[in-house]
């Protein structure tokens, strides 16, 4: 295709959402291109390409282009902050004032927030433009997105098969360049699974790291948000502009937030990587396993030391999550009672009758499998068997961390046992799904920071290599994660389909 | 049949903050419906909590008070239940690492002897909302108030250590009088500052405890006076005629002086307890501590040995003066400004509080200020005005119709002490009653001071009132003595 859409020649439609965030960031200081034009760029392509992958539950076209438009202008008065007129998504998970915010539920498909989220607030400070919020499971509950209200999102590499979960609209998104970044959250691996499976960069920081304030609980000790990109460069600008400190929620941790992108350069010279035995046994396959081994090899080529460590404890992991997020889960889901906002039940003919219908029409039933669990967990005979125990088998699973720390800077393996799923493979055995995060629910058990970087490809399907960093050390990580996108090329790998198609797509006004 | 009364209280105080305890919303008694409640308040998703600094220092001051024990790591759990006033579907409160430990607070009994009430421990908590049953609300509905919802609550919770209703309320009183010296309730029992849970058991002495009840949300002294004796009566009257008491939750009505069952204990909910992942464990230290150890007032039991000694009152005056900060501040400004301390205190005591009980007002909403009635016990002192006519100058002051000098000018109150004008009338007396004057004369000197009663009735009638009647008597005694 060689005529540009509209006949502007600033804008290469075969091209331009190639660009990475950076690029664009450039692009708009170098006057290549208007935020306004990027943005109507990326309109297009959602509108054009997403009904194939169901990325977006809502898009923002004219508040986006009203962004772009005021971004373009401070821009031009000399007043460009961080993300001046950058275009990104945010997860259908951060209350977004006056936008409705759904959470991927019925119950809150008519939610429409009076405030924003402190991560959304950080964006909008930074001049950020936003397309649109991306689909995800039911309450950030699934490792699949077949969980959402609004239908599951389909991975852009193969379309009979799972983007992964929860953060999987956002990750197809990525994947299939309709939006150079977008904004994510991880509570058992809900960043790093879906980036895995879409081959795209992801990372979840040190809980605490980013304000939980207006981002819609499912575990409030696991929960935490993160950014999503092509590559560790761009994730980042986007951590740059997410992690602050927020006096708003009680667990956010009063650090200064350093510039993230001052490391990327680092020699990774000396570098002690730790290789957990325990995630690479049973259950791995085969292709992910080789395409994470050369990942390490890679790094190896690069000056870094590998060192076999034990987190023995690794096996606890996925059982005791499945225990506190859930308890968690029972309780914040709660409020949804029909008595505020949110879904109620029509005629209901007394109280009872409108907790019960509006909780059962509200929620699918994985929401409703959660809660059932969490409520159990918690009830009184049990608590002891299985709450605390679980809360005594997460100190056991952060000391493994804090140990394997002192030997090494950072931890690599995989980071889901397999490349994408077809639709349904899973339906029937939640097990078999829970399974799905055993590599990185430790990570938020621990509260420590975790990445997914594309590391190769399994029949032309994404692998992603995780890497683990230290408590507040997401710098370290993403220098790594950075220089091993410099030697590959993993990272620049797009699935088939994702151009437009015809030449009569509007443009700019 | 012997019986013995074993009462626990648990005592809910509304701390006087300015804002609520996790949100910034106000908490001001009285406004319109839902005006002070923020999204937090509402619960919308997304929302966090963000523990109010003050609500601590005030539930630390009120643990200093009591000598107990402060933790240092106080932890808050979620109670979770669906009631459409209580938003989150949870409250959050403190269950197993609680703000204040053990302690004690002592009350004197009727017989004038002490007993320590033993404080099990004292936690944080949120209040809920309110449900509106009456109002306009379509067929079948009710209206949630969320002004309320998030409350700070200090929830105090005694051991078994009441053996009656009396003390029952002279421990509520307890309470009410150091919440309030410490200023950090506003102890507003019409306004459900103060809310009392009375749990009751009965039992033979030297028996195990006997199955408790438990009865809620008693608003008054006399309720749960009251609400006591009537559970007591029913639990010793069930037991005589071979029932069992079942462990409950029961609901006093102070209008009807009845009480029903709420629920029994196979209804309660099961609350899944567990420690609330969005808030840390407030840890505190020493130093933070004794901080506001330097800014505790002077505590109720201080005060009451200080009224004794400084104003030289009886232990039971001072301890009514000194049982409410509004109460002993009232007494303090009135004496100093009158300079007369006992008058005052008996003033106080009297006139004051019973018209005070009679429209149900507290001392804080007194239509009479300290300075006023200061004002007027000076006027009895020097002459101006007798006790009687102090009453008609108090009911003129309540009645807002100024001070007690502008009252006695008004209401021509002024004593006559006129000497001329007393020997007038003394004079004038004494000549109409020679059967009188006889038996004065004839009488033992030992009984002739009761005699004098009659003349000093007529004296006073004759003069309406307004002869001096400390004057009436010197010159009395003086006149009758001359005709011995």
């Amino acid at each position: 295709m060689t005529d540009s859409i509209m006949n502007n020649p600033r804008i290469d439609d075969t091209t331009m959402h190639n660009k990475t965030i950076a690029d664009i960031i450039a692009g708009l200081d170098a006057g290549e291109f208007t935020s306004v034009e990027i943005t109507q760029h990326y309109l297009n392509r959602i509108k054009q390409l997403d009904s194939s992958y169901n990325s977006y539950i809502t898009i923002n076209e004219e508040s986006a282009l009203a962004q772009a438009k005021a971004a373009d202008k401070r821009r031009a008065e000399g007043d460009a902050p961080a993300f001046c007129g950058v275009p990104i998504a945010h997860k259908d998970i951060f209350c977004t004032n006056g936008v409705r915010t759904s959470c991927g539920s019925k119950m809150l498909d008519n939610f429409v927030p009076p405030y924003n989220a402190t991560v959304v607030e950080n964006f909008a400070n930074a001049g950020a433009v936003i397309l649109g919020k991306t689909n995800m499971d039911e309450f950030a509950m699934g490792s699949s997105n077949e969980t959402s209200f609004y239908g599951p999102v389909k991975n852009p590499w193969d379309t009979n098969t799972v983007p992964g979960g929860s953060s999987g609209g956002s990750a197809a998104a990525v994947a299939a360049q309709l939006a150079p970044g977008a904004t994510a959250t991880d509570t058992g691996g809900s960043i790093r699974q879906p980036a895995a499976l879409c081959g795209v960069t992801g990372l979840k920081p040190t809980y605490g790291r980013v304000s939980r304030w207006g981002m819609i609980a499912f575990a409030s000790s696991l929960d935490q948000g993160g950014p999503m990109a092509r590559t560790a460069e761009d994730c980042a600008l986007m951590l740059n502009v997410m992690a602050s400190f927020d006096p708003k929620d009680s667990t956010s941790i009063d650090q200064a937030v350093p510039d993230y992108t001052d490391n990327l350069n680092q020699p990774l010279k000396g570098l002690k990587i730790g290789v957990p035995k325990e995630y690479f046994e049973e259950g791995l396959n085969p292709g992910t396993e080789q395409a994470v081994r050369a990942a390490l090899a890679e790094f190896e080529k690069q000056g870094a030391t590998l060192v076999n460590i034990s987190l023995p404890h690794s096996k606890l992991a996925v059982p005791a999550y499945y225990v506190i997020a859930p308890a968690e889960a029972s309780s914040n889901l709660s409020r949804f009672d029909g008595v505020r906002y949110g879904h109620r039940c029509e005629d209901p003919k007394d109280l009872r009758d409108m907790y019960m219908r509006t909780r059962a029409e509200g929620f699918g039933d994985e929401v409703k499998r959660r809660i059932l669990v969490g409520a159990y967990c918690l009830s009184a005979g049990y608590y002891d068997a299985y709450y605390r125990k679980a809360q005594q088998a997460r100190r056991l699973i952060k000391q493994d961390f804090v140990d394997a720390f002192e030997q090494v800077d950072v931890i690599m393996g995989p980071t889901s046992p397999s490349p994408a799923f077809e639709f349904g493979s899973k339906g029937d055995d939640p097990v078999a799904m829970y399974l799905e995060d055993i590599y990185t629910i430790a990570t938020n058990l621990a509260g420590l920071p975790g990445m997914s970087v594309p590391c190769g490809l399994v029949d032309n399907k994404p692998v992603g290599l995780q890497i683990i960093g230290n408590y507040f050390d997401e710098s370290r990580m993403l220098n790594a994660a950075h220089q091993f996108q410099q030697t590959t090329a993993w990272h620049q790998q797009a699935p088939a389909g994702i151009a437009l198609k015809g030449k009569d797509v509007g443009g700019a006004k | 049949m012997e019986w013995e009364t074993v009462i626990g209280l648990e005592v809910h105080a509304q701390l006087a903050t300015k804002s609520k305890i996790f949100s910034g919303s106000s908490t001001a008694f009285g406004a319109e419906p839902n005006t002070q409640a923020s999204a937090l308040d509402l619960a919308m998703p997304g929302t966090l909590p963000v523990p109010n600094e003050q609500a601590f220092r005030y539930a630390i001051m009120f643990g200093l008070a009591i000598d107990a024990e402060i933790e240092k790591a106080s932890i808050f759990d979620r109670k979770n239940y669906f009631y459409p006033d209580l938003p989150k579907a949870y409250q959050t409160t403190q269950l197993d690492k609680p703000i204040v430990g053990p302690g004690h607070v002592e009350i004197e009994l009727a017989d004038g002897s002490k007993k320590s009430i033993r404080i099990h421990h004292a936690h944080l908590e949120e209040d809920a909302g309110k449900s509106l049953h009456e109002g306009d609300f379509e067929q079948g509905m009710s209206g949630i108030d969320l002004n309320r919802a998030g409350t700070p609550l200090v929830e105090i919770v005694s051991e078994p250590d009441i053996s009656n209703s009396a003390e029952a309320v002279a421990f509520a009183k307890k309470l009410h009088s150091i919440v309030t010296s410490l200023g950090i309730c506003d102890g507003e029992m019409s306004q459900g500052s103060m809310r009392f849970d009375v749990n009751i058991s009965v039992r033979k002495p030297g028996a195990e405890l006997g199955t408790r009840t438990e009865t809620k949300n008693l608003n008054s002294f006399r309720f749960m006076e009251d609400a006591i004796a009537l559970e007591v009566e029913r639990q010793i009257d069930l037991i005589e005629d071979g029932g069992r008491i079942i462990q409950e939750t029961r609901l006093y009505n102070g209008d009807t002086k009845q009480a029903r069952s709420m629920r029994s204990k196979e209804e309660a909910n099961d609350y899944r307890y567990f420690p609330c992942p969005d808030l840390l464990p407030v840890v505190l230290d020493d130093d933070y501590i004794e901080s506001i150890r330097q800014t505790l007032p002077e505590l109720p039991d201080a005060k009451h040995d200080r009224f004794m000694e400084q104003y030289g009152l009886s232990s039971y005056d001072a301890n009514i003066l000194s049982g409410d900060a509004h109460m002993a501040q009232f007494f303090e400004t009135a004496a100093k400004t009158s300079g007369e301390t006992k008058l005052t205190a008996n003033w106080i005591i009297g006139e004051v509080s019973a018209r005070l009980n009679t429209e149900d007002l507290s001392i804080k909403h007194c239509p009479v200020s300290a300075e006023q009635l200061a004002g007027m016990v000076a006027r009895i002192t020097d002459g101006t005005i007798s006790s009687k006519m102090a009453k008609q100058v108090f009911e003129g002051m309540w009645n807002g119709e100024g001070d007690a000098d502008t009252i006695i000018d008004a209401k021509g109150l002024k004593q006559v002490s006129d000497s001329g004008a007393i020997e007038a009338l003394v004079d004038e007396v004494i000549a109409n009653s020679d059967k009188q004057v006889e038996n004065y004369r004839n009488t033992d000197e030992s009984k002739r001071p009761k005699m004098l009663g009659y003349f000093v009735g007529q004296i006073m009638k004759a003069s309406k009132g307004q002869a001096n009647p400390k004057q009436v008597n010197e010159v009395l005694l003086k006149k009758l003595n001359e005709l011995l």
